[in-house]
């Protein structure tokens, strides 16, 4: 290892990183602006100058910047004499020339890396009396705020938005002092990842806007380090709670996973634990089919009555946490509960399971994904369904230019240089999908197949690499890209409820790695937990048809945090609720099942509870409340064993604790063994504390409230988890599972994080987040060479399911945010079909076959397979569609639109819901 | 011995100096205008809440007994939407004063808060608003922060030059 | 008429004691007040000399009160015998000539034993507290008290061998030249130590120190039995000033030329009224010593120049007696 001198000080460092990384991984205090651990150095701040000697005997030395200067063995640095200090110091001054005096009225204020800086090089007073440069700003759409006058143009924001996430709306305009960093004009940004412009702005330009409307500070909010339930991925983030409100999400890094970003869906999705739809009490429905509120205990005798010697079943969940699923299950027997699935959804995750159990080829994280070097999509729009997985791909197709940069010896982090090197250049990145997808910018090869057919191409594909070379020229290129691959990566999912796809993606992971011991197979789940969920299931257990067919046989219908509508069609649906079975239904927010339950308990959200999710590379992480659950809330598991103790259940009654049944359920299924290390458990202890959830700032404790009872409230105690409702506590070297929000003296931004790291870019101190519970056998999948039907044409239009970043998952749609960005539910046609049909984009057209009369509106989109067209996955509007099924299309002459659910603008003021947090 | 005499002597000597007690109620002490006594919430000349919400006051607190909450009007500028005070805790030390960057918050001369019910010791901001600007009559945050509001354009605060066009070609 | 003058006397004291401690706690407060730029009480009443009345009325209504964890009779007792004790000590006093309950010959030795009593009551009532700061209180008196009591009779014997008895009103007698506090210095200096030692009162107030020990031997008190304590603590107060005028301020006599303007009962009553000004003013200013200080300024400091004392009165009443 190379050592470098700082200040007469000899740090270690590792071998082609840049002299600020190296500084900064010794734990020393080197201001920055520009340079971002994921996105590299371009020099363009000039805050982290040093000056670099040429010998032991040189006293004068020349200044250096030290995100552009690589490390090399011996060499000599310092940072504290007066020439760099003086320098660095007057970079900020001029930087906070024209910076407005916003801190008190800005979002960022508390957490902001200016600031942080600002005092590190000790700048104080305004010297310039010159007049400030002033600059309007732009309406961004209902997530991201703008105020521009605050820019330091350090070009980070340009950078995430344009080279790291791939967005093409948001850059740089005008040119010196002028500088303006913004859209052509004012307008929603289209970026699905638009968000993290949030963090990684280092002052207050783009700031978080739901926050902005109800707003704490950092140091107020009561965090906890937890999981987002949007999709399959499975991102660490931080909920920040204050006056019982989720304020609002940040990121929460974990190198293996998310690292440094997640998405949209992920950091705005979650206001829905604020929402006026939650359940604050039990529920009991009336015979004039309204709902009476009742406490908990008359609910659970109730429930004891009903159950009493009767028949009863239970529906678990794919998105409810392992524990709730597994208390379930385990109450009423593996014959008596169904995991939750649909039929279709159900045999694609466990496919997906199974596949992963068997495939020789190695399973990644999204950190291994940036690695791939040749990426084979099929029939996924990652964007839209594992969004964090795009934009791993984003990074993976730039493999090759770095490639290029390390063969003349440019390093990696040498981002322009790397960059205008090769220029256009990137590794190959193949999809074949149904509809056009959001990363066929990038893609080197674009292939537009009906489902079917794209597990058909799979398998042409197969034939070709394992000898019967096909004649097709895609197919020859696309082989070969993946043939010269060091790391091919092939990656598919459940969006298009084909499991042909799937096995064919796993036969070519299977093929390819006969070539190639590299070759990377991952397979995105739908749902946080559908892993999780599908590990624990077992052959005995009843499938949601085997219950509505049989409703009438059971007594007892108990329904865990599952919205049955999203995944039984309304025909069947109606039979259930017509069989006249007792209904209990826990769920977090009112929805059509909670509607004809009989009885309804209020569960706990991900930020009030704590629970264990399996994400789609089969990594169980757990999420912990950031909050305790208001009202008469609990979470699920609570409410489930204080119902399996009153059925008289021996096993569970004896269960009281949450780690009891994280003991039980590691015990009894095997493959979960290793869910007890997954988090410490509740009696961890750092230095003899709890880790604090609130920041060493915490204000209010005597005030908040004192308007209920001046006699302050002793702090909830936490008796489930390793953590503590309190500011007391050591917040530093804690497992990384354990870490509520990141902040070190002097670092109150979430740059901060670098003091949790061992070094920059790299796995948090402690124990990694999250254990690897799908473990592959290695035996591999004998290959199948299976005849699928061709795509046959047929009377009508083939429905294929579009999945959305906004409006495709259930919870999230409840946010009004996302529910505004969602907007209509739609049909996707290609600009020829709507043609073909006299439509254009915002016409109506009807869907209509047997079953089904629908209209909705026309959104035109580039590509879309042959007979094919698409509808809006997962809105309420359009769950009765079935994806793969035949409808005829017909123009709507009478089209109203939808009456769009919220306007983010309305919603303010909503004091209303605050005032009613008491009551 | 000789000092404890002294010590004896220089004691004695107090039977005939005037007592330093003020009668209390019967006299009032002089109270310098500085005095940190009753908090108040003070407005901008303009008459507007002067206070924006930063809540500095509260994260400075020593006795974390301020809890306010931010909520924005129309025009976009900040203020509290609730401001409360537990004055049962406060122990007067001023610090959320010093740390007030808009002197919205001010420390008075009244320290007569003497309450039955511990409960009326908590202030909300309809009791902590006053109808005018305290000890600095002149000083309007909004006039030199760079946010626009509705009385003021983007480029119209004290310092600031007009908006920049970004699509000009002027050198 | 002979036979009852003592009884009357003694019923005179009692209540006078009793009154006189009770205005004295208002008066070491006001007086304490003055000297520290203060009022003192001043709310109640003219001058506040209500607050006497409100203080008994306080004290009174309190709950009596005996912690379970107490022994219970001695804890009850303990108030009892240092009240008693000094009391008793009145007894041979002389306030002014023929106004003395009993004229004792051995009537220093009778004032030496009572106040030597009083350290019981300090000790038991620690003891019996069952606490610790207590029992350290009881511990500290008890030691105090033993070591003080040592030279505070030696330093007496000046004053006998000057006057050639034990019995007071030959010593005040034997005043009517020059009062033995010009004679006797050294002997006057040593026994108002003692006897603010022995009263426990600031500076040496070493068994209460309520920044150590809350409030030491006392500091499971309340109510009645706290005022017990504390109406011994100004009895003794009462009772050393009553023996500092006796044995060194030539008791009930005024000065010389002035003896035919008061009656003598008024000058004892003025000499008693300067002692206990003198003891308010040693609490207002002499902040109070350590524990080791405290022992060895009594071994080391004290008890040299008691010795010393003794020595040279003896040598000098030998000289004069050949001489004469």
């Amino acid at each position: 290892m190379p050592k470098i001198i700082v200040d007469g000080q000899t740090l270690e460092v590792s071998q082609g990183e840049n002299v600020l990384q190296a500084c900064l991984n010794a734990g020393l205090d080197l201001p920055y602006f520009c340079w971002h651990p994921a996105m590299g150095s371009i020099g363009s701040c000039r805050q982290c100058a040093l000056v670099q000697y040429q010998n032991e005997h040189d006293t004068h030395g020349r200044l250096i910047m030290g995100c552009m200067t690589a490390v090399t063995d011996g060499a000599r640095f310092s940072m504290d004499t007066s020439n760099a200090v003086e320098f660095r110091k007057a970079v900020i001054e001029s930087l906070m020339l024209n910076h407005p005096h916003d801190c008190p009225v800005c979002a960022e204020g508390g957490e902001c890396h200016l600031q942080d800086m600002t005092v590190m090089v000790k700048h104080r007073d305004r010297r310039y009396t010159g007049k400030k440069n002033t600059h309007r700003n732009q309406y961004l759409g209902p997530l991201i705020h703008h105020e521009m006058n605050r820019c330091i143009t350090c070009y980070r924001c340009e950078r995430f938005y344009q080279n790291y996430a791939g967005g093409t709306d948001l850059g740089a305009q005008a040119s010196r002092d002028r500088l303006y960093f913004g859209r052509q004009t004012d307008g929603v940004l289209e970026s699905e990842f638009s968000g993290n412009l949030v963090e990684v702005c280092p002052t207050g330009v783009f700031t978080d806007k739901p926050f902005l409307a109800d707003y704490s500070r950092k140091w107020d909010l009561q965090s906890a380090p937890s999981i987002c339930g949007g999709c399959g991925v499975g991102c660490n983030i931080a909920p920040g709670e204050r006056y019982g409100r989720l304020k609002r999400v940040h990121n929460r890094y974990n190198h293996e996973v998310n690292g440094y970003f997640i998405c949209d869906r992920g950091r705005f999705g979650n206001a829905y634990v604020n929402s006026q739809k939650r359940l604050n009490y039990p529920g009991l429905q009336m015979p004039d089919g309204r709902f009476k509120a009742i406490d908990h205990q008359a609910a659970l005798s109730r429930a004891a009555h009903w159950m009493k010697n009767k028949r009863v079943v239970g529906i678990g969940s794919p998105r409810a946490s392992i524990e709730s699923n597994y208390v379930l299950q385990t109450w009423l027997g593996a014959k008596q509960f169904c995991a939750g699935f649909s039929e279709r959804e159900g045999a694609l995750t466990c496919g997906i399971v199974e596949i992963l159990q068997a495939t020789r080829a190695i399973n990644p994280s999204i950190k291994q994904m940036e690695s791939a070097d040749a990426v084979l999509v099929l029939g996924e729009d990652l964007t839209n369904s594992a969004p964090r997985v795009a934009l791993a791909l984003r990074q993976a197709v730039r493999n090759k230019s770095i490639a290029m940069a390390e063969q003349i010896g440019i390093p990696e982090w040498q981002d322009a240089a790397v960059r205008n090197l090769a220029q256009d250049a990137l590794s190959p990145l193949i999809i074949v999908s149904s509809a056009a997808t959001r990363l066929d910018d990038i893609a080197s090869h674009v292939h537009t197949l009906a489902p079917n057919d794209i597990a058909n191409f799979g398998d042409v594909l197969i034939e070709h690499l394992r000898g019967n070379i096909s004649e097709d020229v895609d197919i020859i290129n696309i082989a070969d890209c993946l043939m010269t691959a060091k790391s091919p990566l092939i990656i598919s999912g459940v969006s298009l409820l084909e499991r042909g796809i799937l096995d064919s993606a796993a036969g070519l992971a299977e093929t390819l790695y006969d070539h190639n011991p590299h070759t990377m197979l991952s397979l995105c789940a739908p749902e946080a937990n559908s892993i999780g969920a599908a590990m624990l299931s077992h052959t005995d257990n009843l499938s949601l048809a085997q219950i509505t067919e049989r409703a009438s046989d059971i007594d007892v219908l108990v329904v865990l945090e599952n919205d049955l509508t999203r995944r039984l069609d309304p025909t069947s649906m109606q039979q259930l609720i017509a069989s006249g079975t007792t209904i209990i239904a826990l769920d977090i927010l009112e929805n059509e099942t909670l509607n004809h339950a009989t009885l309804a308990l209020p569960a706990a959200s991900f930020a009030e509870s704590q629970g264990t999710l399996i994400n789609m590379e089969g990594r169980a992480q757990r999420f912990f409340p950031a909050f305790k659950p208001a009202h008469e809330r609990q979470p699920s598991w609570q409410w489930l064993l204080h119902l399996a103790a009153l059925d008289g259940h021996g096993e569970l009654s004896k269960i009281i604790h949450f780690d009891e049944i994280v003991h039980a359920c590691a015990q009894q299924h095997s493959p979960l063994a290793r869910l007890t290390e997954v988090a410490p458990d509740h009696s961890f202890r750092r230095h003899g504390q709890k880790i604090p959830r609130q920041t060493p700032r915490y204000s209010g404790r005597t005030a908040m409230s004192a308007d209920l009872s001046v006699h302050e409230p002793q702090q909830p105690k936490d008796l489930e988890t390793p953590l503590a409702f309190s500011m007391e506590g050591v917040n530093q070297n804690q497992p990384a599972a354990l870490k509520s929000f990141v902040w070190s003296p002097g670092w109150n931004s979430n740059q901060a994080i670098q003091k949790f790291q061992a070094e920059t870019q790299k796995p948090s101190v402690g124990v990694s987040s999250g254990i690897r519970l799908l473990i592959s056998s290695g035996k591999g999948i004998p290959h199948t060479s299976t005849d699928r039907t061709a795509f046959a044409q047929s009377n009508g239009w083939q429905l294929i399911p579009i999945q959305c970043l906004h409006g495709s998952e259930e919870l999230s749609a409840y946010t009004d945010e996302i529910a505004e960005l969602a907007g209509d539910p739609f049909v996707a046609l290609t600009e020829s079909c709507a043609l073909e049909l006299q439509v254009a984009a915002g016409d109506g057209v009807i869907l209509s076959s047997n079953n089904v009369n629908l209209s909705l509106a026309v959104k035109i989109v580039a590509r879309m397979a042959k007979n094919c067209i698409g509808f809006s996955a997962g809105y309420t509007q359009t769950l009765s569609l079935s994806a793969g099924s035949h409808v005829q299309l017909q123009r709507d002459p009478n089209w109203r639109p939808f009456k769009p659910l919220v306007i983010a603008s309305d919603r303010r003021p909503n004091a209303q819901l605050r005032h009613n947090r008491h009551g | 011995m000789l000092s404890e005499i002294r010590t004896l002597w220089e004691v004695f000597k107090h039977t005939f100096t005037k007592s330093e007690t003020v009668q209390y109620p019967e006299e009032m002490p002089y109270l310098a205008p500085r005095y940190r006594g009753r908090i108040v919430l003070t407005r901008d000349p303009d008459g507007e809440e002067r206070c924006v919400a930063c809540n500095l006051c509260a994260a400075v607190c020593p006795v974390d007994c301020i809890a306010l909450q931010k909520d924005t009007r129309d025009d976009g500028t900040w203020y509290p939407e609730f401001f409360r005070i537990n004055f049962s805790r406060c122990i007067m030390c001023g610090m959320c004063e010093e740390a007030c960057p808009t002197y919205a918050i001010q420390l008075t001369p009244d320290f007569e808060m003497c309450e039955y019910d511990r409960q009326n010791m908590v202030y909300e901001k309809e009791h902590l608003l006053i109808n005018g600007v305290g000890k600095y009559p002149d000083y309007n945050f909004y006039r030199v922060s760079g946010l626009q509001t509705s009385s003021k354009d983007k480029g119209e605060a004290v310092n600031e030059s007009r908006p920049i066009d970004t699509k000009s070609l002027m050198p | 008429m002979v036979e009852w003058t003592p009884v009357l006397l003694a019923l005179g004291i009692l209540l006078g004691g009793v009154a006189g401690a009770a205005i004295l706690t208002w008066w070491e407060r006001r007086l304490l007040g003055f000297w520290q730029d203060r009022h003192g009480p001043n709310r109640i009443g003219p001058w506040g000399i209500g607050l006497v009345v409100a203080d008994m009325i306080k004290l009174l209504l309190k709950d009596d009160w005996v912690p379970p964890f107490a022994d219970r009779a001695v804890f009850i007792f303990a108030p009892t015998a240092i009240v008693v004790s000094m009391m008793m000590g009145f007894a041979v006093v002389p306030f002014a000539p023929d106004m003395q309950i009993v004229d004792l010959n051995i009537g220093l030795l009778f004032f030496l034993g009572m106040t030597s009593l009083a350290v019981y009551s300090v000790l038991l009532g620690g003891l019996a507290s069952n606490n610790k700061y207590a029992l350290l209180g009881g511990l500290r008196s008890a030691s105090q008290m033993v070591s003080y009591e040592v030279f505070m009779g030696l330093s007496l014997m000046g004053v006998v061998m000057m006057s050639g008895s034990f019995s007071l009103v030959d010593i005040v007698a034997a005043q009517s030249d020059v009062w033995f506090c010009f004679s006797q210095v050294l002997g006057l200096l040593v026994f108002v130590v003692a006897g603010i030692a022995e009263s426990h009162r600031l500076p040496f107030d070493l068994p209460e120190a309520e920044h150590e020990l809350t409030a030491g031997f006392h500091t499971e008190y309340g109510g009645m039995k706290f005022a017990m304590f504390m109406l011994g603590e100004y009895l003794g107060l009462m009772l050393i000033s009553c023996m500092i005028v006796t044995l060194f301020f030539g008791g009930w006599m005024g000065p010389d030329l002035l003896n035919e303007w008061l009656p003598p009962i008024i000058w004892f009553a003025i000499k008693i009224f300067f002692v206990i000004n003198f003891f308010i003013l040693l609490r207002a200013a002499i902040p109070r010593p350590r524990y080791d200080q405290l022992m060895s300024l009594g071994w080391k400091i004290m008890l040299p120049i008691t010795l010393f004392n003794l020595v040279v009165t003896g040598g000098v009443l030998l000289w004069i007696e050949e001489t004469v």
